[in-house]
């Protein structure tokens, strides 16, 4: 403790330099506090994007193959020219109906044929040309399948769950449908589902009936305003308002029948819903899907009451329709058919080529190596990756030494006048002019002036080099700048010209400081959508471009481009290009880091 | 001026040298011969131009834009200022040791190769290698070296560093040296490990050293020069100027009356 006798109180021990002192440590306390809250709300952002991003692009980067047996002894013993003539449309279609004999209507076959890649004709086409003696053998070449099939067996269209029952039931063949009756109401849950929904209905018809009668109370007003014109009797159109009022009171007697109907109607609903457990009602495709798994067949249940229930066959009987059934089981899929794209019978044909073991989830191969498509199954990003390569090879080759050029002369070589401090504003400016202008310049002077092709990674790249170049200067110089003068005089001293202080000393120790600059600028390119949009580079182009002449697209401009599709399947595809770019910047990023490692350790 | 009329022990000599940073005149008329062999030592209070007046000795000042100088420096009687010199040949002809250490942040090496190197001193790595071993040890940093040369220059520590700076400016030999305050940042051993050094470079070299330590400038010069305001006041023999200095002003700062 301190000694009151012996303590002096001085200007910086008195009790208030004591609260001065409290009150700095504390806004010094409340300013880490802030920091650390920055920090975490950013980190938290960069968790939430990344996991997002990763959560929906990853399963992308899978897809369900399907390798059926193909019947191929037509084209046994035919030369290369008639393979590739042949007519793999019919050869896909043939070898998934000939896994379901049961399906004979036209349309039935249709919807089994929309099960897998409309690509698959092409792909099998492929598979075949790549090693055409193969036909001979029995090979089950692997084909995509459809997207809506494949997302249904990510689990990404509907839940769906399992009861095994075994109650006893009574079959019967009623028409075309099959009838089940059960001794107990085990239905009651179905019953309930099938009820709610009615009671929904009636009250959307309440709702109705509601809007009518505002509608019909409106009308009255307006055909009395009608009245008090007419009563007041001058200036105005008799005949007019008579018409109108007519047309009004002929709208009021429309309104009353359809409000009478409408309660009819709801009235039917409500006593409907009430008896649905005793006299039965309609499943529709509003509901949760319902099937009784019994043997190998699949009943989908389209009448329900307390303990019968009838339903059409997804799947045949092995044989002749049995009296009874002891062991089954009841399937709820939960999204309602009317809900999903992705219908009971496609989903009991997936499940069944499921189970006889011929699809299988594999590496997205398509999605790894192929160009753009419509087709969602048949899309790969590899096109804009080598796009993208292309065009930001053309920027580094074209930005980067120009812009250390531009920096080293502005900065050692210039003389600091009027022209150079007006060059060096306008440097500046130029980093800050919004990408788009970049484009549009791009536009005016590389294909309209210069005439060069549309879509290319040459123009793409010029542009970007453009765009990058203010950056890239702005870099240099300032890492130019932080090299201590010491340097510089130090090799002045001993007689090194200007040039040889400038590459011997100051740019190898500017040099990580420039190479940060570049790469950052180089990073940005990489993510740059909107100055490609303006130089056609959103062309739909479907072959893997060969050189920086070729049509192509970009990594931002592709994941643009797919973001705006419908297909559900093309969000993922988004996701999953998001994370390849991301991937591309990081590395590069990495490289950044690296490359500053080794120089500063070297130096 | 011709060349008659410089004594033949003058190396250097300045004549009414003005200079300029921008609108202020930081040298009123500087008129000093540097003699050749000798240690030319320029003292005075921070800021009098004795710096300045050193930098136009290899015209180092030519990297300030807003510097000019006025007047005539010769260099064995010709005027460094002329427009048919070469800065570079001057500055190998003149060397330069900085008041902070700045090696090169490259080897010990290549550090004091670099000089040769580029004057295409040496016709083959074996030249060279002497060269940058005969300088490091003129500069007494071999013993202390010769196990890593290959180690950055900026890990040794400060008095070395420094001597490294001398041994680079005495490879590319240089008739005239300049040092620039060299032992201000360096503790007293290095210091006089440098002052040895100095005395030593003499028979080589022609010296002229700043310092703002009459001590030093006693120990290692012959002529001492003493600025004010950037005037040059007084030189002479070092002795005479400790001694009996006849300006006031000298006297005033050689007693630490001023400074």
């Amino acid at each position: 403790m301190i000694d009151k006798d012996n303590f002096e109180i001085s200007e910086h021990t008195s009790d208030a330099a004591r609260i001065r002192l409290r009150k700095r440590y504390k806004s010094e306390r409340i300013f880490k506090l802030l920091g650390q809250g920055a920090i975490f709300f950013s980190i938290g952002f960069l968790v939430l994007l990344l996991s997002t991003i990763t959560y929906k692009g990853l399963p992308a980067f899978s897809y369900h193959f399907v390798s059926l047996p193909y019947d191929m002894s037509e084209l046994k013993n035919s030369d290369e020219a008639m393979l590739k003539k042949a007519n793999y449309d019919s050869l896909v279609r043939t070898a998934i109906r000939s896994q379901f004999p049961q399906v004979t209507a036209r349309k039935d076959k249709k919807l089994l044929s929309s099960l897998l890649s409309s690509g698959s004709p092409v792909v099998l086409r492929n598979q075949v040309l790549k090693n055409p003696k193969n036909i001979n053998e029995p090979i089950n070449y692997e084909i995509p399948i459809s997207d809506f099939a494949d997302l249904y067996l990510k689990g990404q269209i509907t839940s769906d769950s399992f009861e095994n029952k075994t109650d006893i039931g009574e079959i019967n063949k009623v028409k075309d449908n099959i009838s089940i009756t059960f001794e107990n109401d085990i239905f009651v849950n179905i019953v309930t589902l099938v009820t709610k929904r009615i009671q929904s209905e009636a009250l959307a018809k309440h709702e109705t009936i509601a809007g009518a009668q505002r509608s019909l109370e409106k009308t009255i007003l307006d055909i009395k305003h009608i009245n008090n014109q007419l009563l007041s009797g001058n200036d105005v159109d008799i005949e007019r308002l008579n018409k109108e009022k007519l047309h009004l009171e002929n709208k009021i007697l429309s309104l009353n029948v359809q409000i009478a109907d409408l309660r009819v109607e709801a009235s039917d609903l409500v006593i409907r819903s009430t008896l649905v457990g005793s006299n039965g009602d309609k499943i529709t495709s509003e509901d949760p899907s319902i099937l009784i798994y019994f043997d190998q067949s699949i009943i989908k249940a389209n009448f329900v009451s307390s303990n019968k229930i009838t339903g059409e066959l997804l799947m045949p009987f092995a044989g002749d329709i049995p009296q009874k059934m002891d062991k089954w089981q009841l399937r709820y899929i939960d999204t309602a058919e009317a809900n999903r794209k992705f219908s009971d019978q496609e989903i009991i044909w997936t499940e069944h080529l499921v189970e006889k073991g011929f699809v299988a989830k594999k590496f997205n191969w398509i999605f790894a190596t192929k160009g753009a498509s419509r087709e969602p199954e048949m899309a790969g990003i590899w096109g804009a990756v080598v796009g993208s390569f292309l065009t930001i090879s053309i920027t580094l080759a074209l930005a980067f030494p120009l812009g250390v050029a531009a920096a080293v002369y502005l900065e050692e070589f210039a003389p600091k006048n009027r022209i150079t401090t007006i060059i060096e504003v306008n440097i500046n400016n130029l980093a800050a002019v919004p990408s788009i202008v970049f484009g549009l310049l791009g536009l005016a002077v590389f294909l309209n002036f210069f005439g060069f092709d549309r879509s290319i990674p040459l123009v793409g790249g010029m542009v970007l080099a453009l765009m990058t170049l203010p950056v890239i200067i702005i870099a240099s110089r300032v890492s130019l700048r932080a090299v201590p003068p010491s340097i510089r005089e130090a090799a002045l001293g001993i007689g090194a010209s200007k040039m040889q202080t400038v590459f011997h000393h100051v740019l190898p120790l500017a040099l990580p400081g420039i190479m940060t600059g570049a790469i950052i600028g180089m990073a940005r390119a990489l993510g740059e959508t909107a100055p490609l949009l303006m130089i056609g580079m959103v062309a739909f182009v479907v072959d893997i471009p060969g050189g920086v002449g070729d049509p192509a697209t970009v990594l931002p401009v592709q994941i643009f481009m797919w973001a705006d599709f419908p297909e559900p399947a093309f969000e993922q595809r988004t996701s999953a290009a998001i994370l390849v770019l991301l991937v591309f910047l990081i590395l590069m990023n990495a490289f950044a880091v690296f490359l500053r490692k080794r120089f500063e350790r070297r130096w | 001026m011709s060349n008659k009329n410089i004594n033949s022990t003058i190396k250097m000599r300045g004549k009414n040298v003005d200079v300029f940073y921008g609108d202020k005149q930081a040298l009123f008329g500087v008129d000093l011969d540097i003699e050749k062999n000798q240690v030319t030592s320029l003292i005075g209070p921070s800021g009098c131009g004795k710096s300045t007046f050193l930098r136009c000795l290899n015209r180092m000042n030519d990297t300030i834009d807003i510097c000019k100088v006025k007047g005539e420096i010769t260099l064995d009687g010709q005027n460094i200022y002329d427009k048919d010199i070469d800065v570079v040949e001057l500055r190998a002809r003149v060397g330069m040791v900085f008041q902070k250490p700045n090696p090169f942040p490259k080897s010990i090496y290549e550090n004091v190769a670099y000089g040769p190197k580029i004057h295409g001193m040496a016709n083959s790595k074996e030249e060279l290698d002497k060269i940058v071993l005969k300088s490091l040890k003129r500069a007494g940093l071999f013993d202390e070296v010769k196990d890593r040369l290959d180690d950055a220059g900026t890990s040794l520590s400060g008095g070395q560093q420094q001597r490294l700076c001398i041994a680079r400016a005495i490879a590319t030999r240089p008739e005239i040296l300049l040092m620039d305050e060299p032992c201000s940042a360096l503790d007293p051993i290095a210091t006089a490990i440098i002052e040895e050094l100095i005395d030593e470079l003499r028979e080589k070299f022609t010296i002229v050293i700043v310092t703002h330590s009459m001590q030093q400038a006693a120990r290692v010069s012959q002529k001492t020069a003493f600025f004010h305001l950037g005037k040059l006041i007084e030189e002479g023999a070092t002795e005479e100027i400790f001694t009996n200095p006849i300006n006031k002003k000298t006297q005033d700062y050689i007693m630490g009356r001023i400074g």
